[in-house]
């Protein structure tokens, strides 16, 4: 190996963070250039996580709840998943480079593509929801209503797990190597979303079954991103990093002060159960913007692509 | 697989990198002939690189790698002794492309059918289809295709498909005064490509290796071959590249276990009735 000269070709270290089992290496880079490209996405699309996560497990509280006898939950868990089906196409559409061509994502249906599939199961979803909703309102067709609450209350879980594999599916390597921890992550705070906000809208005589999904929501979202950054290794760095450390934080600070909040006292104090439910909702929406952040991150510093590549190159022998 | 049966063979290039001079020629017929943007002008202070990647507008970019054996020190110490450091200097130039992958990430992710796979197996973008939704740019794992600002679509090296169609050779390819940009059939271009590597190898080039040669690896072979003379990483290539759609079984299985448990907590609250 010769060596650069002034501003030759970069030599990056990748120190081997908390939770790896691979020693430093020595990663040579072309001028610090990023091998990839950045995400073009922009603000919309971790909103539209939310939104759609939020509206997906809501679609199947208020499945659940209506079944389950409890009439005052199921509405507002409808009205919820209403809301979410609503601005989430607005986010969709705003985010193309080309909005007024957002059909031509009906033109196919690409297996291959999760954004194909995740188009179609919005567009099978989105009306739905809003069908069983808005016709649950007006007590039109009761049996139309039915079918369509439990279409949306079967497709809500894959709408808020499919966004987890639509980042996974890409060259980031902290998106890409997070590949099995992703959509629990996204389960998870779509779970403790959906929960939060049927509790806010929901008499606390009726809204057990909201604060249980909420907590079991917020742990498994908890659980989840941790378990992910550890197995990530080195390649988690992004997440301790400039603003995704910090949406990172300010998710597990929310969604823990808001676990313990409503676990403990939503029960019998209503003041607990809100701000419990406003930092569980603040801690969903962190999480997605502390993911949707480390991907730049990841992308922009070659030697989170390099690094690891050339590591596997070397255990192939 | 293009799903084509007319005996048309698969068409690539192979990209010499031992001959390139980095006259930028490749750089300049390719944007004359497909029409493409300008740059935004700035000097990198990259050696003669001003260009710094493959991009939106850039389909063709020639890395130069200044390196080795003339350090400044020496250089001020002693004006007579350069002979001897230029043996230990390297100057390495490598026009770059998109690789017309065989499992292409951009073209397994795009939603609305815009990438597709041409009769001469090369990856395309079709303009009148592509919205813009961006997927592309970060499932490429060689960071090549983006998403150009001023139209709201992504753009990539076409592989001259227009040119192709009416039996010519790629413009870069042509413009190339050296050849170091070679196109044929991928056939024929592996083949070359082997055999030049025997021949820098053994006039002395320890480092060379062929890049996207063979039907294995990430991204199950390239439409693009090169012989690099150091690692590819050192040209800003990734030295294994994997395309994410080939994970598409596990992303979708951890997928739905993710639902289901979501379905199951749901359920769970409810159990026994209680409020
Ligand atoms: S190199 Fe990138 S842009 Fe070119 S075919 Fe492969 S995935 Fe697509």
């Amino acid at each position: 190996m010769t060596t650069p000269v002034g501003r030759g070709p970069g030599r990056r270290r990748l120190r081997g963070g908390p939770g790896s089992v691979v020693p430093s290496a020595q990663i040579r880079t072309y001028y610090d250039r990023p091998v990839l490209k950045q995400p073009v996405w922009t603000w919309e699309i971790p909103a539209y996580f939310f939104t759609g996560g939020l509206a997906g497990a809501s679609a199947s509280l208020g499945s659940m709840a209506r079944r389950g006898g409890h009439p005052l939950l199921a509405r507002a868990a409808r009205r919820i998943a209403l809301g979410g089906v609503v601005v989430s196409p607005a986010l969709l559409i705003s985010d193309l480079g080309r909005p007024e061509r957002f059909h031509h994502m009906l033109r196919v249906f690409r297996p291959t593509s999760p954004m194909s599939v995740g188009t179609w199961v919005l567009t099978v979803f989105g009306p739905a929801a809003g069908a069983s909703a808005v016709l649950a309102e007006l007590g039109w067709w009761p049996r139309l209503q039915r079918l369509a609450e439990t279409v949306a209350g079967g497709l809500g879980p894959v709408m808020a797990t499919y966004t987890a594999v639509l980042v996974a599916d890409t060259a980031i390597p902290v998106w890409h190597e997070a590949r099995h921890e992703l959509p629990f992550v996204f389960a998870g705070s779509a779970a403790a979303s959906a929960g939060a906000a049927a509790t806010l809208l929901t008499p606390a005589s009726e809204s057990g079954p909201a604060r249980r999904v909420a907590v079991t929501g917020a742990l498994l979202e908890l659980g989840a991103a941790e378990v992910m950054r550890v197995r990530l290794g080195e390649q988690g760095e992004p997440y301790r990093l400039a603003d995704a450390g910090r949406w990172s934080r300010a998710a597990t600070a929310c969604t823990a002060a808001g676990t313990a909040l409503i676990g403990l006292g939503g029960r019998r104090r209503r003041a607990a159960a809100v701000v419990g439910s406003a930092l569980l909702l603040a801690g969903s929406v962190c999480q997605r913007w502390a993911v949707y952040r480390a991907g730049f991150i990841s992308a922009a510093d070659p030697k989170y692509t390099v690094g690891p590549q050339r590591r596997r190159i070397e255990e192939r022998g | 697989m293009t799903g084509y049966d007319d005996g048309q063979p698969r068409m690539g290039f192979f990209t010499d990198t031992s001959v390139c001079i980095g006259c930028k020629a490749c750089e300049v017929a390719c944007k004359e002939w497909n029409g493409v943007p300008e740059n935004p002008f700035a000097w990198t202070g990259e050696s003669y690189d001003n260009t710094s990647s493959l991009g939106a507008n850039t389909w063709r970019h020639v890395a130069f790698i200044e390196s080795g054996g003339q350090s400044t020190a020496s250089t001020v110490q002693s004006a007579s002794s350069v002979q001897s450091e230029d043996e230990d200097f390297r100057w390495l130039m490598s026009s770059d492309v998109c690789k017309h992958c065989t499992t292409a990430a951009c073209l397994d992710v795009c939603p609305t059918g815009a990438l597709f796979k041409t009769e001469f197996e090369t990856v395309v973008v079709q303009e009148d289809v592509c919205n813009g939704c961006g997927y592309c740019v970060p499932a490429c794992p060689y960071g090549v295709i983006d998403r150009r600002e001023s139209d709201g679509r992504a753009w990539k090296c076409t592989l001259c498909y227009d040119r192709l169609k009416v039996g010519e050779e790629p413009a870069c390819a042509k413009a190339c005064p050296t050849d170091s940009i070679n196109f044929g059939t991928l056939e024929a271009m592996t083949a070359m490509a082997a055999d030049r590597l025997d021949v820098v190898v053994a006039a002395g080039r320890a480092g060379a290796q062929l890049y996207g040669d063979g039907p294995s690896g990430g991204v199950d072979g390239a439409g693009s071959v090169f012989l690099l003379l150091d690692d590819p990483e050192v040209y800003g290539l990734p030295p294994d590249p994997i395309a994410g759609s080939k994970h598409l079984p596990s992303l979708w299985g951890a997928a739905a276990a993710a639902a289901v448990t979501l379905a199951g907590a749901v359920a769970a609250a409810f159990v026994g009735g209680r409020r």
